[in-house]
């Protein structure tokens, strides 16, 4: 299966990052699958589907948020609550922030306080440069059409 | 040999994440099932026409508009967790035979067993894939043949006469659909005496 990050190169969500010592995509095999499961009947199911979860992990995240806040050190609480996070993102296939989840497992297991908080910022941070890149993303694809869409490359 | 056009099967879908029901509908319905998708155990259960606040009521076929021939949850859910939801399920006689299958995006094995062994037929890692789609239609077949063959028994209990491939619907355990049933029946048939 081609490696999602050579599918989107004009975007840059091939893009990768070196941290976790390896490359990571914003993207991976995931996010094709989704997209393979649009077709005449359902052409716009991918950014639906996008479009759901930014609307459902804003809300997860504005939970975690406020429990970060709210329930001090409640590691378990706030793992729980990144788990479905988590969970989501493993449904698009958001890799980078997938990874930060485990990060952010790592010190609340420590009980790192000022680890999760950090691991936080960056999971927020991610998600909020994966929704540019994916806006772009159909974006260009709307206004590349039909012809465009033809020249995409076909699994 | 050639099988003649089936209705739909009807799958039931619990999750309680939006994306994740769009999509689990996507992926059954491209599998051409039929699918109704709610996004909690309790509404999974008020559909297939239990009340969880009282004790399971014996559901007569006709209170299930439309028969459910597998039910798809998610195992982390706020409220009732879907092990909650598939205990209630085996736990009631109208329904202990529909097909259960748990998602989840965590591989934990103590949760799967503990799902297996409580009668899930399948367990799924999320994220699930069209190819998973694949190992649903087996076990809606089996649990078919197995009614098929309950309802046989009970048709010979009551009379040594009856020859008709197409058992009456005289159980209150019976899920039949309102349509095309006498299709089906004759192909769980075969597949029981082949």
């Amino acid at each position: 299966m081609q490696d999602a990050n050579l599918r989107y190169p004009e975007i840059g969500i091939s893009e990768v990052s070196l941290t976790f010592g390896g490359k990571i995509g914003y993207l991976d095999e995931q996010f094709c699958q989704v997209e393979d499961l649009q077709d005449e009947a359902s052409p716009n199911f991918a950014e639906e589907v996008v479009t759901l979860f930014f609307k459902d992990s804003a809300r997860l995240m504005s939970n975690i948020e406020l429990a970060l806040e709210k329930y001090p050190k409640d590691f378990n609480r706030w793992d729980a609550y990144m788990q479905q996070l988590k969970g989501s993102c493993s449904s698009i296939g958001a890799s980078r922030m997938k990874c930060e989840f485990m990060s952010f497992r790592d010190y609340c297991g420590q009980g790192n306080v000022e680890g999760c908080m950090r691991s936080f910022q960056k999971v927020k941070r991610e998600h909020t440069v994966l929704r540019q890149k994916l806006e772009t993303y159909f974006q260009l694809l709307r206004q590349a059409g039909p012809a465009g869409a033809a020249t995409r490359p076909v699994m | 040999m050639a099988v003649a056009t089936e209705t739909p099967f009807h799958v039931l879908a619990v999750d309680d994440s939006l994306p994740d029901r769009k999509l689990i509908e996507r992926l059954l319905k491209t599998s051409s099932f039929q699918v109704t998708t709610v996004d909690s155990g309790s509404k999974a259960l008020q559909f297939l026409g239990l009340h969880d606040e009282e004790s399971p009521v014996s559901v007569h076929a006709d209170q299930l508009d439309v028969a459910v021939n597998l039910i798809i949850t998610d195992y982390c859910m706020p409220g009732m967790t879907g092990y909650d939801l598939l205990k209630k399920i085996k736990e009631s006689s109208s329904l202990r035979d529909i097909p259960v299958v748990i998602m989840s995006s965590e591989n934990i094995p103590s949760r799967i067993n503990r799902c297996l062994e409580e009668g899930a037929d399948e367990f799924f890692l999320k994220p699930v894939r069209l190819s998973d789609m694949s190992k649903l239609k087996p076990h809606i077949l089996k649990s078919r043949c197995k009614e098929h063959y309950h309802q046989e028994q009970h048709q010979q209990i009551d009379s040594n006469s009856n020859e008709s491939s197409n058992p009456t619907n005289n159980s209150s355990n019976s899920r039949k659909r309102k349509a095309a049933d006498d299709e089906i029946l004759p192909q769980t048939n075969r597949l029981r005496h082949s």
